[in-house]
């Protein structure tokens, strides 16, 4: 268990002020122009030592992403965009720390800002995150009149940030749709290359990171890398906030150390599974994009980035979902098929398409009305959309459908048996073809 | 240019760097399907249909959306390896033509769009040859209301986008948007409205299914019952490139050809859908007036007529006019007639346009496709979006890749895109040329500057006057540069615009009054006091023909339309769809149109109707073919044997830019205008169409309502 010392969001259950006399007690903005005093290379090489990864799901390496910022600022001036647009059903992390520790979020903003040569910072925030929003405006408002941010602040770089407010879409956490939306226009994920490093908000470089990551750098340059990289395992280090939910006695968030047995996680925070550990049919371990996992991978599974891709699965944000075996998994699954049929942003054929023939297919197989070919086609339709899109919706929308495949299909063969098939069988040759 | 190896299908190919990988694909050969991807539109690489293999790629990669720089080579150094007929593309295709067409009706037999559809050409090859798989019930969508012209089956529609950017991009009107999310994504006009643009028709054109198709053409042909036919378009002055589809002797639709230099591969709605009117009002028969009534006539009645009118009157007391849509042939043969009798009041120029004299000095110098090389335009009193939709899409174009700063002297109108208004008095006109008004600055600051004098400027009793001042502005401001085109270097920035497609063939050929002869203002004054007594209306209808008095009226044309409701006598020609023709577009190109069907009845071409008429009258016109006729023309004015080539128009001598027009008084409370009142009704075929007769109704009069309310 991760000693109470080594906890970067002290306040994450919001016991303590989140406000600015609160969060300095608790050590955000203490020596902060210290830090960029350091200079942007020592910044940057403190974070790659450091092996941070982005905490929004796809861990890609932080001070890797920093330095392809260009290395001078010509005519373009350069942005870093923060993505509070938390949608992924099961996680509930980043509100928690714009609720709760704002100030560590806003500390975080001008210190990455600062290493990528930048003096303008956005936080997309969530279209549903209305209080969110105001605690965020709040501490941002005191970090304004506290002189701590602004174009004339103490920390001698000038900054601005700025809070944006989204509608409310899935897709604008993806993050070049997350930019499209900050500019004014439908949100819709644009084409890559160009990377957003080199053309992203207005057309200028930019950086988009999730606000867990950026919260946690003001942490790691004042206790050091190695402090940092101490923690998990090697290329997977630091701490991680989990969201479990489901069935579990004590859903909660928490902070905890990278790789800790999934087990052991949901053990010691959740209160263990409802009515046992036995009583487990299946973890998604990341957030309804990644792989469901079955019982026996749950068993001995390390919630870390590498281990869970070994197991065909993925950490994505944390969101531990837990099911027992009350649950109707196939239900289950039609359920997020549905998720992702209604936020797919409909601009590219596989995802449009493919996404509400699956659920339509999951919803006929959570009735029994299907034929074992259904599941067949399901697998393919999966595979037909994965890697066929503009985003990664396409794989997000199919891998939780194929990890469903993969571990409950005896399941579906199940039921389809129970409940005699399908209705209307599909098409016969009529006698006079 | 910088250059990437790359092997495609096994074939080492040198690909510029600027250029995507489906265009890389196609110089090496390999077809590519797609539906989204048009070369005039951007790119937006969403319908998936281009995906290719990159070897060692973790997914396939969609060729439209990625450019050849941004193809790596291998780790050991080997250019990267391409392939877009392998398996794996074969099955990324498979996959995305799957998932288009389970939401798609299928309803080709009743769809407009088959037989040319891309959707029906490319399932034949990435269709899934066995059983569908798709159990589900289809998505069905409702239609959407697009204006008079545009025909909506949404459910066929797959979300390609072509149709909003087109109207964004292209139109430079963003009528058309998507609407919801996945697949509840509906293409529409937000509030069910009229698509306001005069270019609507090309977005059905670009639609790759059934979702957009031609209201006025529906359930009317099939494409592979067509006859089609190059022809050139005359209802402005643009020259656009057409081609003509005709079955059974009448003309069912009109599509754009491309023609870079001209159209590319836009027409306006006008030229397309006007061609209900050909059947419409024609003439077909000769008529003669007996007792104030026309009643039908056989052709030796009428020409005889014709011959005792023309004796009995002396040439002074003769004069001729040409129309807006006549070919070159016609009007070298009633020129090569009138000559040999003698007459001298000859006219092209029915709106009374100032316009003449030197050949640059009536041309639109820059061309078109110069415009794009155009760092600063002053359009002075007009309106390109009525006068030359397409011309005016060009200039969009130029706005949209440029920072071209645009003005305008005259009444301000909604051109698409920003410009400035100096105000509509010629006063203004007169600041710029003796460098007080501050945009005077900025013409001289652009490296190619170009002003364009509308059709209803010179057409102004001061015409001549601001023509002469937009020529010194022109000479003063540098937009008379050294000769070559654009991309040369080259540069002439004094542009005339006309909306009559014969008026520089016209000009060309000298259909203007001889020594001693009268204008068109002159010509009706005179008809009006009794000194004109015959009056030959070659197509020209939109003289004021109530001043006509009591002339004796020849009216040769197509339609009944003004000039044959004034008629004495009623020779039935032939349209421009009914006979070979050259034309000669504003800028001075000279292109040929062909022949699509006959002309209706005992209708007859121009030229053999005034070559017969010679006959009568006993002056006989020196030859007895079109080619023989195009021969004498060409002897006559020797660039028109030049097709789509532009003789001289940039790089003139300075010298003459200072005597165009005439200096004189300015008429400074008129404001500068555009002539046209009503885009869709300005000539006679188009007057005699149903089709836009609604349009006006929807888009310029009102009457009805633009929105499905």
């Amino acid at each position: 268990m991760l000693a109470d010392r080594d906890r970067i969001f002290t306040n994450l259950y919001g016991f303590h002020s989140p406000w600015l006399d609160g969060a300095r007690k608790r050590g955000a903005w203490d020596g902060t122009k210290k830090i960029l005093e350091l200079g942007i290379d020592a910044i940057i090489a403190e974070v790659k030592k450091s092996g941070l990864r982005g905490r929004g799901g796809a861990g890609f390496p932080t001070g890797l992403k920093w330095s392809f910022m260009p290395k001078e600022v010509k005519e373009r001036p350069h942005y870093l965009v923060v993505n509070a647009d938390e949608s992924e059903p099961g996680t509930c992390k980043d509100r928690d720390i714009m609720r709760h520790d704002p100030h560590l979020l806003i500390e975080g903003c001008m210190i990455a800002s600062f290493a990528m040569r930048a003096h303008i910072c956005y936080i997309y925030i969530r279209g549903e995150f209305i209080r969110e929003r105001e605690a965020l405006q709040r501490a941002v408002d005191e970090a304004y009149e506290a002189r701590l941010i602004g174009k004339d602040n103490i920390h001698g770089w000038p900054f601005d940030l700025y809070v944006h407010h989204g509608a409310g879409a899935y897709i604008c956490g993806e993050e070049t749709a997350l930019l499209e939306s900050l500019e004014g226009k439908k949100g819709q994920p644009r084409l890559k290359p160009p990377f957003p490093a080199n053309a992203g908000v207005y057309g200028c470089p930019t950086t988009v990171n999730n606000v867990e990551t950026i919260a946690m750098v003001p942490d790691i340059m004042r206790r050091g890398a190695d402090w940092f990289a101490g923690m998990g395992k090697p290329n997977n280090t630091g701490t991680k906030l989990f969201c479990i939910s489901g069935h579990v006695n004590r859903p909660c968030n928490v902070e905890e150390a990278m790789s800790i047995p999934l087990r052991e996680l949901i053990e010691t925070h959740a209160g263990g599974v409802r009515g046992g550990w036995d009583n487990l049919l299946g973890v998604i371990p990341g957030g309804s994009s990644m792989p469901v996992l079955s019982k026996e991978i749950s068993d001995d599974i390390l919630m870390d980035f590498d281990s869970l891709v070994k197991a065909k699965s993925g950490l994505g944000t944390a969101a531990v979902i837990v099911m027992d075996k009350s649950t109707d998994i196939i239900k289950a699954f039609a359920r997020l098929a549905y998720f992702y049929k209604h936020e797919s942003c409909g601009q590219c054929t596989p995802c449009r398409e493919g996404c509400g023939w699956m659920w339509r297919v999951l919803t006929r197989m959570g009735k029994g009305d299907a034929t074992i070919e259904d599941i067949d086609v399901l697998q393919e339709v999966t595979k037909q959309i994965e890697g066929h899109t503009i985003c990664a919706f396409g794989e997000g929308a199919s891998w939780p459908v194929q990890g469903f495949l993969r571990h409950f299909r005896p399941e579906i063969e199940k039921r389809i048996r129970e409940q005699g098939g399908r209705h209307c069988a599909p098409m016969q040759p009529l006698a006079a073809e | 240019m910088p250059t990437r190896k790359l092997i495609i299908d096994g074939k080492e190919v040198e690909a510029e760097e600027s250029i995507t990988l489906l265009q890389a694909c196609e110089q090496a050969g390999a077809e590519i399907p797609r539906f989204c991807y048009h070369e005039r539109l951007s790119v937006a690489g969403n319908c998936r249909m281009c995906l290719v293999e990159w070897v060692g790629a973790p997914k396939p990669q969609a060729s439209c959306a990625l450019q050849v720089k941004d193809i790596f080579p291998n780790k050991d150094g080997t250019p990267a390896k391409i392939n877009t007929r392998s398996p794996y593309a074969q099955k990324a295709r498979e996959g995305v033509m799957e998932f288009l067409l389970i939401n798609h009706p299928l309803d080709c037999p009743i769809c407009d769009q088959g037989g040319e559809c891309d959707l029906q050409d490319q399932a034949l090859y990435y269709g899934r040859s066995n059983f569908h798989r798709f159990n589900e019930n289809k998505r069905a969508v409702e239609d959407k209301y697009m204006g008079p012209l545009i025909k909506t089956i949404m459910t066929r529609c797959i979300q390609c986008t072509r149709c909003v950017r087109f109207a964004t991009e292209v139109a430079g009107v963003p009528d058309l948007g998507g609407t919801g999310r996945g697949e509840d994504l509906e293409i529409m006009t937000y509030l069910d409205k009229a698509f306001d643009s005069e270019l609507s028709g090309n977005a059905v054109d670009l639609c790759p299914v059934g979702a957009l198709t031609h209201k006025p053409w529906a359930f009317i042909y099939r494409p592979w019952e067509l006859r089609k036919t190059n022809s050139i378009d005359v209802h402005d002055a643009q020259g656009a490139n057409i081609r003509v589809d005709s079955r059974g002797g009448q003309v069912l639709r009109i599509l754009p050809r491309v023609n870079e230099d001209v159209n590319e591969e836009w027409i306006s709605d006008k030229s397309r859908y006007a061609c209900d009117g050909l059947k419409n009002q024609r003439l077909d028969r000769p008529y003669v007036r007996k007792n104030g009534k026309l009643v039908p006539a056989s052709w030796s009645e009428a020409f005889e007529l014709i011959r005792a009118a023309a004796r009995a009157t002396r040439p002074e007391r003769m004069a001729a006019v040409v129309g807006d849509l006549a070919a070159a042939e016609e009007i070298k043969a009633l020129k090569d007639l009138m000559r040999a009798l003698g007459v001298v009041n000859l006219e092209c120029r029915q709106d009374g346009a100032k316009i003449g004299g030197p050949r640059p000095s009536y041309l639109f110098n820059t061309t078109i496709a110069g415009v794009e090389f155009a760092d600063a335009l002053l359009l002075i009193g007009c309106n390109p979006r009525w006068e030359a939709p397409v011309l005016n899409a060009r200039i969009h174009k130029t706005w949209l890749n440029s920072a071209i700063k645009i003005a305008n002297v005259g009444v301000p109108y909604n051109l698409t895109y920003p410009v400035e208004q100096l105000g509509g008095s010629t006063s203004v006109l007169r600041g710029i040329t003796d460098g007080s008004h501050s945009f005077a600055r900025v013409l001289r600051d652009a490296r190619r500057p170009m002003l364009v004098v509308g059709p209803g400027v010179v057409a102004r009793a001061d015409g001549a006057a601001i023509l002469n001042l937009a020529a010194k502005i022109a000479a003063d401001t540098g937009m008379i540069g050294p000769a070559g085109k654009p991309a040369e270097g080259g540069w002439n920035g004094f542009n005339a615009l006309h909306t009559a497609a014969s008026r520089v063939a016209a000009l060309d050929l000298g259909f203007v009054p001889g020594e001693g002869g009268r204008d068109m203002a002159g010509i009706l004054d005179g008809a009006g006091k009794g000194e004109i007594d015959f009056v030959w209306l070659l197509g020209a209808d939109d003289v004021d023909t109530g001043r006509l008095g009591n002339a004796f009226v020849v009216y040769q044309g197509t339609h009944g339309d003004a000039g044959a409701h004034r008629a004495d006598v009623i020779l039935p020609g032939a349209a421009y769809t009914e006979q070979d023709g050259i034309y000669v577009n504003f800028e001075g190109r000279v292109q040929r149109a062909e022949r699509a069907i006959f002309p209706p009845g005992q209708a007859k071409e121009d030229w053999a109707i005034l070559r017969a008429f010679s006959d009568v009258i006993g002056r006989r016109l020196p030859y007895e073919s079109r080619e023989e006729l195009r021969r004498a023309l060409v002897a006559d004015v020797p660039h028109m044997a030049n097709d789509d080539a532009l003789p001289g128009s940039a790089g003139t001598d300075p010298a003459i830019w200072n005597n165009i027009g005439a200096a004189g008084e300015l008429d400074e409370r008129t404001p500068l205008a555009s002539p046209i009142a009503d885009f869709y009704l300005t000539n006679p075929i188009a007057r005699a169409s149903e089709t836009m007769a609604e349009c006006s109704k929807v888009y310029v009069t009102g009457a009805i309502k633009m929105a499905a309310e």
